[in-house]
């Protein structure tokens, strides 16, 4: 096993993980995630859901966060806007520093509340459930515009009008008035667009914000979400399942597995060059067209299914499900550093076949 | 034949497009049941508030002439009592005792039982277990009995007998709410608001009570039933309405004594209980089935 880590070990590799990662891109930072654990109490026993994440969302930039369901990414996005419901859920360790003004984890609930949908905004994967269906979608918008800027409700109705045309629904005016189940699921998305943008805020975390849409609406809600992202300048986490939509949308990414990241580079690299075979597989399981997924034309899949996270097992967690899993993996679980494979600077992987074990844990902070 | 099945998706359809109220409406008025408990309904509050204008005679007035005046009586439309005073006139002021009690009562307890089941259901943990702990010994005892000891504590009277029937039916609209707010807390709209920045005051005020509203105003009709038979029973022991008040149940219970002579000074305001209660059952019954969307088809 030491064998094959050694000989893939490079010069350039251990160059680059001696390099600590730059003080400047913390600071450069808008969010910045470290070692962030949930975990939820429950009678069977503890359920780590978020195991150890570490992720940073830059200023401007639009950060994928992709895996499997259940495997950490809308609670790692609940854990930052401090929504997870507790009990069962409790953030029991990590930092989450926004703007360089300390720790959301310790943070009370009268500050939360001052951040949330103010400073950081949350878009839900449920356009039709997630707004209440006893009031006008017009209100709605201006609630969440008077909870955080001392306005008249006059003004608030005037700028929620202005919201939902910004959004692309035709004829705000009216529209305003209508209730929930007046509107089509896509119309609705764009109402939680207007009301999670009407704050402006720096960060919108948006957590499936098209899986629940026709793929033709989710196209016009991607171009919406990108259109609204330059206007505003605000910084958006995009937690998907979706390969294509990453593609479409992403500068950064980050895969998730089983509650920790095991892979995060640029959105380019991941594409050309994935390392980690989860990664690997969820690249090879988009549908692509006849003759292109093989010999048969048939889409592959990834074997198995996510551990249960009550019971991990020793080592690797995607081990189970790896058709390159040898001694190592079952000896200990891997660190997220530095591929020795390095292609560019940025490039870091939890995977034996890639990082060597005197590699020391690197923070997902790329120097590109 | 399937014209009425056509009918009634033309009219859900057409419900569909209105306003939530207007669609209720067009709901309710599909189902005859309702419409018919909604007019007994009316009649009843319409006899107690116009009650100086609709009774013919002064219900306290004893005519030692006409005691037991059977049904028809010249001057006595339904008889006269043991004292001769006019039962139509003591029936249509009665229904002013017997409403006020039973709706007071119905908004003490729905007022207290809500704003428990609010905080019980939304805050959960120890506050939880407290009161439904508390509503579990409220429960524990017989209905009626509680309300005798309440009575018993307080004395017997109008405004106490009130307190008693109200206190009895505090558990009902508090787990009700409870069960509604457990869902509605769970609801992405709550999720939601709390995305953008609410307080828990908030909102359980605008999300979570609004969203009870029609449960409550469902299960608020069904216990005016029930308080009514229940501040009824009540004066029918003697520990409610004292005289020279006078409601259904003190009728009914000074009645019994002439059931062989004079059955109707007995029959009369039970029948008078029996449909005011059977009218706030049917309104009750077809409000819930136009307001729970879990009913519609």
């Amino acid at each position: 096993m030491s064998e094959q880590v050694e000989s893939r070990a490079s010069p350039k590799a251990s160059d680059a993980a001696a390099q600590s990662p730059v003080q400047a891109e913390h600071e450069a930072a808008l969010l910045d995630v470290v070692g962030l654990k949930t975990h939820f109490f429950t009678f069977g026993g503890v359920v780590k859901a978020v195991d150890g994440v570490s992720l940073s969302v830059r200023r401007g930039e639009t950060l994928g966060v992709v895996g499997e369901s259940g495997c950490g990414k809308s609670v790692t996005a609940l854990s930052i806007i401090g929504l997870v419901p507790d009990p069962p859920g409790r953030t029991v360790a990590g930092r989450i520093d926004f703007e360089g003004r300390g720790d959301l984890v310790g943070a009370g609930a009268e500050a939360m509340r001052e951040i949330r949908g103010n400073e950081i905004s949350m878009i839900f994967q449920e356009p039709m459930t997630s707004l209440n269906p006893v009031f006008r979608v017009g209100m709605q918008i201006a609630e969440a515009i008077r909870l955080h800027r001392k306005v008249s409700k006059k003004e608030a109705m005037d700028s929620a009008i202005e919201m939902l045309g910004l959004v692309g629904i035709p004829s705000p005016m009216a529209r305003a008035r209508d209730y929930p189940h007046q509107l089509s699921g896509g119309m609705r998305q764009r109402v939680m667009i207007a009301m999670a943008m009407a704050c402006q805020p720096k960060l919108l975390l948006a957590d499936e914000p098209t899986t629940a849409l026709d793929v033709t609406v989710q196209a016009q809600i991607l171009d919406l979400m990108n259109r609204m992202k330059e206007a505003s300048g605000a910084a958006i986490m995009l937690i998907t399942h979706d390969m294509g939509v990453i593609a479409e949308m992403c500068q950064r990414v980050s895969v998730m597995y089983a509650g920790v990241v095991v892979e995060h580079t640029d959105v380019q690299t991941l594409f050309a060059n994935p390392l980690h075979p989860y990664t690997v597989g969820l690249l090879d399981s988009i549908p692509r067209g006849r003759g292109r997924g093989g010999v048969s034309g048939q889409l592959k899949t990834i074997p198995g299914i996510v551990p249960n996270l009550l019971h991990l097992p020793k080592g690797c967690r995607f081990q189970d499900r790896c058709s390159q899993v040898h001694a190592a993996c079952r000896q200990s679980e891997p660190p997220l550093a530095r591929s020795f494979d390095e292609d560019g600077a940025g490039h870091l992987v939890r995977c034996w076949l890639h990082v060597s074990p005197a590699e020391t844990p690197a923070r997902p902070q790329d120097q590109s | 034949m399937s014209d009425a099945v056509i009918q009634a998706a033309k009219d859900d359809a057409a419900a569909d497009l209105f306003t939530p109220t207007q669609s209720v409406a067009a709901r309710f008025r599909r189902n005859k049941l309702s419409i018919f408990g909604a007019v007994i309904v009316v009649m009843a509050f319409a006899a107690a508030l116009l009650a100086p204008w609709l009774s013919p005679l002064n219900p306290d007035a004893v005519d030692a002439s006409s005691r037991l005046a059977p049904i028809g009586t010249e001057g006595h439309l339904l008889g006269s009592d043991e004292l001769g005073r006019d039962i139509l006139s003591r029936l249509i002021w009665g229904a002013r005792v017997t409403l006020l009690v039973s709706l007071s009562a119905t908004a003490i307890a729905l007022i207290v039982g809500t704003f428990l089941g609010l905080i019980s259901g939304y805050f959960l943990g120890w506050l939880d277990s407290v009161i439904m702990r508390l509503i579990d010994i409220l429960m524990a005892f017989p209905y009626f009995l509680l309300a005798l000891a309440v009575i018993a504590v307080l004395g017997p009277g109008l405004l106490n007998g009130m307190i008693a029937v109200a206190l009895v039916n505090i558990p009902f609209f508090t787990r009700i709410v409870r069960g509604v707010t457990l869902s509605v807390r769970e609801s992405d709209y709550v999720m939601a608001a709390r995305g953008i920045g609410a307080s828990n005051t908030r909102i359980l005020v605008r999300h979570v009570l609004l969203n009870c509203v029609s449960t409550i105003i469902v299960a608020g009709t069904l216990n005016i039933g029930w308080m009514i038979t229940a501040a009824a029973a009540l004066s029918f022991l003697g520990l409610g309405v004292q005289p020279p008040t006078s409601d259904w149940g003190t009728m009914l219970s000074s009645g019994r004594q002439f059931l062989s002579a004079a059955p109707h000074v007995a029959t009369l305001p039970g029948l008078a209980i029996f449909i005011t209660v059977l009218g706030f059952n049917l309104l009750g019954d077809g409000l819930r089935d136009a307001l729970d969307p879990r009913l519609r088809e």
